[in-house]
């Protein structure tokens, strides 16, 4: 009687129509005692136990079709809630082969939510959605195409792909739309399987249906971000389907709010400020349809604004206009008047791509800007940060920089904290009114965010301490130098300072601690003993310290002055002596070396001050050729240069076709595609310096072989590193002050002073900056009122036009031609070494490795890159021969027509269109004739009925109205 | 409740939290994540959104990306979306969704939603593929009447089993 009862439940509620039909009551208890548990623990016990019972019964033999539908509902509703369920994936792969639609579309949608596109068990679907795709049944096909959307990889493309192709001419425009989508996915994963089909995107443009059109300008934007230029014919299509748009020639099915079809709108907006970026031509068939869409701008809905703000986008990124820029401006102050948060956001983003034209827009609204950076909406807050950034000149550096250090401060979160700190030092890097203000800031935000921080940005500081303003006078430099000395030893009160920041201390104390005589090298030791054990160090700080006190004791020898060693600082190194890392170890024995040392000798391994200085690396290793000549004399074979061993290899490969045929093998999962340039050539070297492969038994010749590559492939390039790349190796190994020291002593002789200057390119350019900006910076007025004073330091004074944009870009370029000199100076003061010089655009590592290395290789490792290409290129070409009969073939004729089906004046697509219209009429009437028999539109009784059936549930809704959207949706 | 969805590397993700208790009703991810990222994510944003007033602006920068939400009644709707989406197009995307959930369902409660997360399922793959907007019109719901009309079918054959039964039983 029980078990009736239970059923007669399941009946009424089924019969209660939209309600949740057709799920069993063990199913609604689960949900309900979700939606009532107090507590995650609870709710994750519920679910634990859920799941335990679901392994058990899935694993039962014939569970009903149906019961098993509803088993996998709930496996989705256990993953959802964030726990493993992956025993019943299978179970989900399963049910995709069943015939009837629920259940397969339960089935699909079960793996689409539990797998990933790299799981093992995608395998066994392709072969089911490769059957769904040749289904009479249109709903089937948009299953199988939804589904294929999700799970297809890169390398399962190819099983499904003429398939989905073939489903672009399919009748119905669902199952078009869903392929173009699916074709889209598939260009997103892997370009290179569909670039062939890029025309038939061009051909659904024009579809009658204006769903499938919409679709289609997603992949579209995609290909058109890629590569503007050869889809510049389109723009006039694309500002006729605009303007068709805009005049609601769309059926009414699309609108939106009043709105006619806005997403589309919005979409074609996007599209055409990409074509009309930088084209004067193309933008000029934009401006008339632009220009009417400002006009006609609807700004009380929030459709209408979005619509207006992508107006702006593309007006801030085509070919200028002043009067659309006007009208761009203009809607612009209305979002910043805006009351409502959301425009006002909008308002700071678009002021943000319009100043980049013109940056006198801002100052109209400057104190619309200063009310977003004091609102309490964090959110807003950040977007006029990212403004102020955008608008940073060397006028108003201070005055932002501060604002963004004190905001940063009062933040926790992590992410935005390293994001708003970088470009904190970014600005001051580029603007810095002086030295003494950069190092006082760059001090703030070490001590507030110091292990966020790049460490490159720790060298730059160091590097600056060390130069002052290179070509000024000894004077000023020197008083930079005691004035961070003093700030650090203030600083070095403070508990908990970062790492990165403490290494920059130590090195500053011991480089330029007892330079001006104010601090005795005892107090200076002591403090640097401190630092070590105030604060919990890592060994970086420690080498630094310990480092430290080596130059200060070395210092003291060279002046002839006796160094006490402080009981302190003996436990430190005798402490570090026992250290389990080498490097400090060595450090301390050195330390404890150099003392012994007598005062010429001290002098030669440590003078003074001498961390700017240049040391040449011989890259040739000339200094080895003696070695090399008597080797070669005792029967050593000599050195094969790369160019010369291709034939050798070609032959070496000969010997071992395992090696290819597994190459060349098609299914290959595990794709180790090294570094192409530097690894090639490395292989061949190795396979014909080791030929212990071929004493292997021939089965297992290529798995040997292969892993015994990986492990030479290292070790050779090490040895042959020289050859290979020593700029490119350089940069990753970490270097620390200490070694290149001793490396300068020994190539001091030949590095004069007199490079210094020229040298250190970044300093020299970024003082000239700062000397400008010293000006301008008297220019600026004082105003009364606060916020006036807060507005004019951010917008007035914009006399000077130091923009960012060209500054950088100006630096950029003086540095490298600064660097270019600068090879050429070295090679001038000495000319014995730049003969041995091979690669003269390879920059003698800078001696303390300050961050300067940045800007000489990224030029060295552009080239691989490029090399890369190279050898890509031609591949490429013939892969997409491969499909002659797709490619060239028939798709030559489907271009021509696409041109002539291609709108050249409103009037012939405006046939297409409304064409269009037309046959959606059809379908529209047809579509109310079937509405009023299942639409069940809001209606009172309708949810007192279903508040009723939450009570039958035992559900209390957490909202008090069950009508939830009503009042919102009106 | 909430609805999160998360639109990274040119898609969405979906996300539906429970305003009171920041419980998550449906997600749906168009990346790859682990169970245990997706925990974490939304740990992190149901703090951040949870925590918000009713007149901030409806998005919030999480981690490098943006999330805009928009709350309904008890539901928090959130879309983790790239940086230069346009954020007023996705509050609308959100809405286009709700109005098309309540059609659908005939004025939509928290409790539809909750028993039939599947059917949201559905409806939004018809709505959004790949994290892309697939289909602006209302007419996408002639589609998924045609889709449920065949799930209603099943219903019947259920409920005339079940009637069956109860008619054997009593006998």
């Amino acid at each position: 009687m029980e078990q009736l009862k239970t059923i007669g439940r399941e009946l009424a509620m089924s019969s209660q129509g939209g309600g949740w039909a057709g799920q069993s009551k063990e199913f609604l208890d689960l949900v309900k005692s979700i939606g009532e548990a107090r507590s995650k623990a609870e709710e994750d016990r519920i679910i634990l136990r859920e799941i335990e019972s679901l392994r058990r019964r899935i694993a039962e033999p014939d569970v009903p079709r149906r019961r098993m539908k509803e088993y996998i509902i709930r496996l989705v509703y256990a993953e959802m809630l964030g726990h493993d369920a992956s025993f019943g994936y299978i179970h989900a792969v399963k049910m995709t082969h069943d015939d009837s639609l629920p259940l397969k579309r339960t089935g699909y949608l079960a793996v689409t939510l539990f797998l990933s596109d790299d799981h093992d068990l995608i395998i066994l679907i392709i072969n089911t959605i490769q059957k769904d795709l040749r289904s009479d049944n249109y709903l089937i096909v948009c299953a199988a195409l939804t589904a294929a959307c999700k799970l297809i990889n890169e390398e399962t493309i190819p099983a499904v792909l003429p398939q989905v192709v073939d489903l672009l001419a399919h009748s119905k425009e669902a199952v078009r739309k869903k392929a173009v989508m699916a074709l889209h996915r598939f260009y997103q994963r892997s370009p290179a399987s569909v670039s062939h089909l890029v025309s038939n995107f061009r051909k659904r443009l024009c579809d009658n249906d204006p769903g499938v059109m919409g679709a289609t300008l997603c992949p579209l934007f995609d290909l058109i971000t890629e590569d503007v230029n050869s889809y510049k014919d389109l723009v006039i299509s694309f500002v006729s389907i605009l303007k068709q748009v805009a005049e609601r020639r769309l059926p009414k099915t699309y609108d939106y709010h009043q709105m006619p079809a806005p997403f589309v709108q919005i979409k074609l907006l996007k599209i055409l400020a990409l074509l009309g970026s930088g084209d004067k031509q193309a933008s000029g068939h934009i401006y008339n349809v632009l220009g009417d869409m400002f006009r006609k701008s609807e700004t009380s809905s929030n459709i209408g604004n979005a619509v207006v703000y992508e107006c702006i986008c593309c007006v801030s990124s085509i070919y200028p206009n002043t009067k659309l820029l006007d009208a761009a401006v203009e809607a612009t102050s209305k979002f910043l008047k805006s009351d409502s948060h959301n425009l006002k956001y909008m308002g700071i983003d678009a002021l943000g791509r319009l100043i980049k034209i013109n940056p006198d827009i801002a100052e109209e609204h400057q104190l619309a800007v200063i009310d977003c950076l004091e609102d309490p909406d964090d959110t807003l807050k950040r977007k006029t940060f990212e403004l102020l950034y955008k608008m940073t000149k060397s006028t108003n550096v201070e005055v932002i920089v501060d604002r963004m250090i004190d905001y940063m401060i009062s933040i926790n979160d992590n992410h935005y904290k390293t994001e708003i700190a970088s470009r904190c030092v970014e600005l001051a890097e580029q603007f810095a009114p002086s030295n003494q203000w950069f190092i006082q800031t760059m001090n703030k935000v070490f001590e507030h965010a110091g292990d966020l921080v790049n460490i490159r940005v720790a060298h730059n500081l160091m590097r600056l301490i060390a130069e002052g303003f290179g070509e000024d006078d000894e004077g000023a430099d020197s008083q930079l130098r005691s004035s961070a000395v003093d700030s650090y030893l203030r600083i070095l009160g403070e508990p908990k300072l970062p790492s990165l920041f403490l290494q920059v201390i130590c090195w500053v104390l011991g480089e330029y601690g007892t330079a001006d005589g104010k601090y005795s090298a005892a107090y200076i030791i002591g403090k640097l003993c401190d630092v070590t054990e105030a604060h919990l160090c890592n060994d970086t700080v420690k080498a630094y310290a310990i480092s430290a006190i080596m130059k200060i004791c070395a210092f003291e020898i060279a002046a002839g002055r006796k160094v006490e060693m402080l009981p302190e600082c003996q436990s430190f190194i005798d402490e570090l002596s026992a250290s389990h890392s080498t490097d400090l170890q060595q450090r301390a024995y050195e330390l404890q070396a150099l003392l012994c040392l007598d005062r010429q000798a001290v002098e030669n391994v440590m003078p003074l001050d001498a961390s700017c200085e240049d040391f040449e690396v011989d890259t040739n290793l000339s200094f080895l050729d003696g070695f090399v000549e008597q080797s070669i004399e005792n029967g050593a074979s000599p050195y094969i240069p790369e160019s010369e061993r291709a034939g050798m290899s070609s032959v070496n490969n000969f010997r071992s076709p395992y090696q290819q045929e597994a190459s060349g093998h098609t299914l290959r999962f595990e794709a180790y595609e090294l570094p192409k340039p530097s690894s090639i050539p490395v292989i061949s070297q190795v396979s014909i310096s080791a030929p212990t492969a071929d004493l292997v038994p021939v089965p297992d010749m290529t798995y040997y072989r292969e892993s015994d590559q990986a492990s030479k492939i290292s070790s050779v390039a090490e040895a042959s590193s020289a050859d290979i790349g020593i700029r490119l190796r350089l940069d990753g190994v970490q270097k620390k002050w200490g070694k290149p020291t001793y490396s300068s002593s020994s190539s001091s002789t030949t590095a004069e002073k007199a490079t210094n200057g020229v040298t250190h390119v970044d300093g020299g350019v970024k003082s000239q900056s700062r000397d400008i900006s010293h000006d301008s910076r008297r220019q600026q007025s004082e105003v009364s009122s606060e916020k006036q004073k807060l507005a004019a330091s951010l917008f007035g004074a914009s006399a000077s036009k130091t923009e960012k944009k060209p500054a950088s870009t100006h630096r950029v370029a003086k540095g490298n031609t600064a660097n270019a000199e600068r090879s050429g100076v070295t090679r001038a003061v000495s000319p014995e070494i730049s003969k041995a010089k091979v690669a003269p655009s390879s920059p003698p590592p800078d001696l303390l490795d300050l961050g300067e290395p940045i800007m000489p290789t990224s030029t060295p490792t552009m080239d691989p890159f490029k090399e890369l290409e190279g050898l890509i290129g031609p591949t490429l070409t013939p892969a997409s021969l491969d499909n002659p009969a797709t490619t060239s073939g028939p798709k030559a004729p489907d271009l021509m027509a696409l041109y002539t089906d291609m709108p050249t004046g409103s009037s012939s697509s405006g046939v297409t269109l409304a064409s269009g219209d037309a046959y959606s009429a059809d379908k529209s009437s047809s579509l109310a004739k079937s509405v009023p028999t299942t639409k069940k539109g809001p209606n009172p009784q309708d949810s007192l009925q279903k508040d009723a059936t939450a009570r039958q549930v035992g559900v209390t809704p957490t909202g008090n109205n069950p009508n939830l959207f009503r009042d919102l949706l009106g | 409740m909430a609805l999160l969805l998360d639109r990274c590397n040119d898609s969405y993700a979906l996300l539906l939290l429970n305003c009171r208790q920041g419980k998550v009703r449906l997600t749906k991810w168009y990346s790859t994540y682990s169970q245990k990222e997706r925990t974490k994510a939304i740990r992190e944003l149901s703090g951040v959104i949870l925590s918000r007033g009713p007149e901030l602006c409806n998005f919030v920068d999480w981690r490098g990306r943006k999330v805009v939400y928009k709350r309904y009644a008890s539901i928090y709707f959130c879309m983790c979306i790239d940086v230069d989406d346009n954020e007023l197009e996705v509050v609308q995307i959100i809405h286009h969704f709700v109005e098309i959930l309540n059609i659908y369902f005939g004025s939509v409660c928290e409790l539809d939603l909750i028993f039939n997360f599947h059917k949201v399922y559905y409806i939004l793959d018809e709505i959004l593929i790949a994290g892309e907007l697939q289909e602006s019109s209302k007419r996408a719901v002639s589609r998924l009447i045609d889709a449920q009309d065949s799930l209603v079918e099943m219903a019947k054959e259920e409920a005339s089993l079940i009637r069956s039964m109860i008619a054997q039983v009593t006998k």
